[in-house]
């Protein structure tokens, strides 16, 4: 009988193991919380950022998105001279921390400047269907249906400032970002031109947040 | 010498490269060039079809709506799509592209003599392929208002291309020279993981986001049956090199694309509709196509394709897949 019942126990503690991911450090959104502190000024408590600083919102991404790219700018894959100070204040926890709680936000977010109809058309077309004549793929094609994100390698673009995304496509255009995988994104990037950039931008920054 | 020379500018004009973008570009899109001597069609666009008055507007209505169904195929799921294939998945760029198998040739060249099921075929029979195997389905029916609006798209986008020259620049995916070294499955898995898994999924499987399809399977009960054209490895080699991954049209080497081509059909995937007694029976009747295939060889001490697995797909075959004789 007691054998039987210490059987269960190891096959539940098992379990637990098992669902659990025993590597990762779990994140602690409360402390994630005072670590946003520091984040506060650009990116508001509630993540909505900020679109004259071209600061983008962060309560649209996944924790784990955050967290590379909080990496990334320490690492200089994103080359940015307003986040190297911040990010240069977290370790790997705080980073985690903030990131899970920016991720477990959900901003308000004031609707984006009213674009003309048609920049928001040529977006429309960038974002759902590409311009396969120069090679670009619709970013639906990668950033999933609606442009809402896959998983967290692609992130959501609707709903993000149109000053970040149109900031972040120049960006890899002079390569300040380079911290795509499989150099996905610069590909893109570098076949759009000016017009391009400024109509998806719009577009994406005028579609509802799922 | 002369020859020599002559024959050097054929190699130097077909491998040479087009960069389609100033060459400070640091991803490049590296597709063959297209062959002077070859006939070329620039197919019109979904704006061009808005822009153009002369299109009565119940046509332009027919076009949107094949369009709808080739671009998005998975609102048939169930009915003729049995798997997480769309057209547009394997025919990149709207069908429209030089190397992405572009579908207008479809329209210009038929009907003509197929070898692939040994009759002369119209473009209704031709979709109808697509749907057998790619799509592991049951096709549209002839003259049905899906299948109508199928052909209109292709139609279309065939406007003004001259009807039955078969010598296509760019018709379907281009060929890859065969490379030095026999392409090898273990190298080819190496190259999945570095190169596709971000988006086909570590186990091939594809991904989808709130039950939609967003990276089609590539191989296993989802994917393109056994009978499908990419299972074929010349052909899976042509798409991977000029398609792959998606916006780097030309980034792998010919090695490195017969190596995920061996890669992705060594797994397996649903029986070919065209099976009868066993898959080595199967691919000795349709040697012309599956010389070409993993199908009915042995690999990993099992036969691929030794199994009665249809997928989603509750039947075999389509009655479509029958033989003509015109008598």
């Amino acid at each position: 009988m007691k054998t039987r019942r210490r059987t269960r126990w190891g096959l539940m503690l098992g379990a637990l193991l098992w669902l659990s991911p025993v590597t990762a450090i779990s994140a602690d959104v409360d402390k994630g919380k005072e670590v946003a502190n520091t984040c506060v000024a650009c990116h508001g408590m509630d993540g909505a950022g900020q679109a004259q600083g071209k600061f983008p919102r962060l309560d649209i991404l996944t924790a784990d998105y955050i967290t590379k790219q909080l990496h990334d700018f320490k690492d200089g894959k994103r080359n940015s001279p307003v986040m190297a100070p911040f990010v240069g204040m977290l370790d790997d926890e705080k980073m985690q921390n903030v990131a899970a709680y920016y991720a477990s936000q959900s901003a308000q977010v004031p609707a984006p400047e009213e674009a003309d109809d048609a920049l928001l058309k040529r977006g429309e077309q960038l974002a759902l269907h590409g311009d396969w004549d120069n090679y670009v793929p619709s970013c639906r094609s990668c950033h999933g249906p609606d442009n809402q994100g896959v998983g967290n390698t692609f992130p959501p673009l609707a709903g993000q400032h149109a000053s970040y995304i149109a900031g972040e496509l120049k960006a890899w255009q002079s390569g300040d970002r380079a911290n795509d995988p499989q150099n996905l994104m610069l590909a893109v990037a570098e076949r759009l031109s000016a017009e391009d950039i400024e109509a998806v931008s719009a577009y994406l920054a005028a579609q509802p947040v799922k | 010498m002369k020859r020599f020379l002559a024959v050097s500018m054929v190699l130097l004009s077909t491998f040479s490269v087009v960069a389609v973008q100033a060459a400070e570009t640091k991803v490049p899109v590296n597709l063959p060039e297209l062959e002077e001597d070859k006939y070329q069609h620039q197919a019109p666009t979904m704006a061009d079809l808005e822009a153009d008055e002369s299109i009565h507007s119940e046509l332009k209505r027919v076009i949107r709506r094949g369009y709808d169904l080739f671009t998005n195929t998975q609102q048939l799921r169930g009915k003729n799509v049995f798997n997480d294939m769309n057209c547009s998945s394997c025919h990149m760029g709207e069908g429209r592209m030089p190397f992405s198998g572009p579908v207008w040739p479809a329209v210009t060249t038929l009907p003509d003599y197929r070898g692939k099921n040994n009759h002369v075929n119209n473009i209704e029979e031709r979709i109808s392929g697509c749907f057998s195997f790619s799509m592991n389905g049951m096709p549209p029916e002839y003259g049905s208002d899906d299948m109508v609006a199928l052909v209109t798209y292709h139609q279309w986008l065939a406007t003004g291309a001259k009807v039955y020259d078969t010598n296509i620049a760019g018709r379907g995916y281009g060929s890859v020279p065969k490379p030095a070294k026999a392409p090898s499955y273990e190298r080819g898995e190496k190259l999945y993981a570095e190169n596709c898994a971000i988006c086909h999924g570590a186990d091939g499987q594809g991904q989808k986001v709130d039950g939609k399809v967003q990276f089609p399977p590539l191989w296993g009960d989802n994917s393109f049956n056994w009978g499908a054209g990419l299972v074929r490895l010349n052909t899976a080699a042509g798409f991977i090199k000029h398609n792959m991954p998606l916006g780097q049209p030309g980034s792998l080497s010919d090695q490195e694309a017969w190596d995920l081509a061996q890669f992705m059909n060594s797994h397996e995937r649903p029986q070919d509709p065209r099976f009868e007694k066993s898959a080595k029976h199967t691919r000795e009747k349709y040697l012309n196509f599956h010389q070409h295939t993993m199908y009915g060889k042995e690999f990993k001490g099992k036969v691929l394709g030794e199994h009665n697995n249809t997928g989603e797909k509750p039947f075999l075959k389509p009655d479509v897949l029958r033989p003509r004789i015109f008598e």
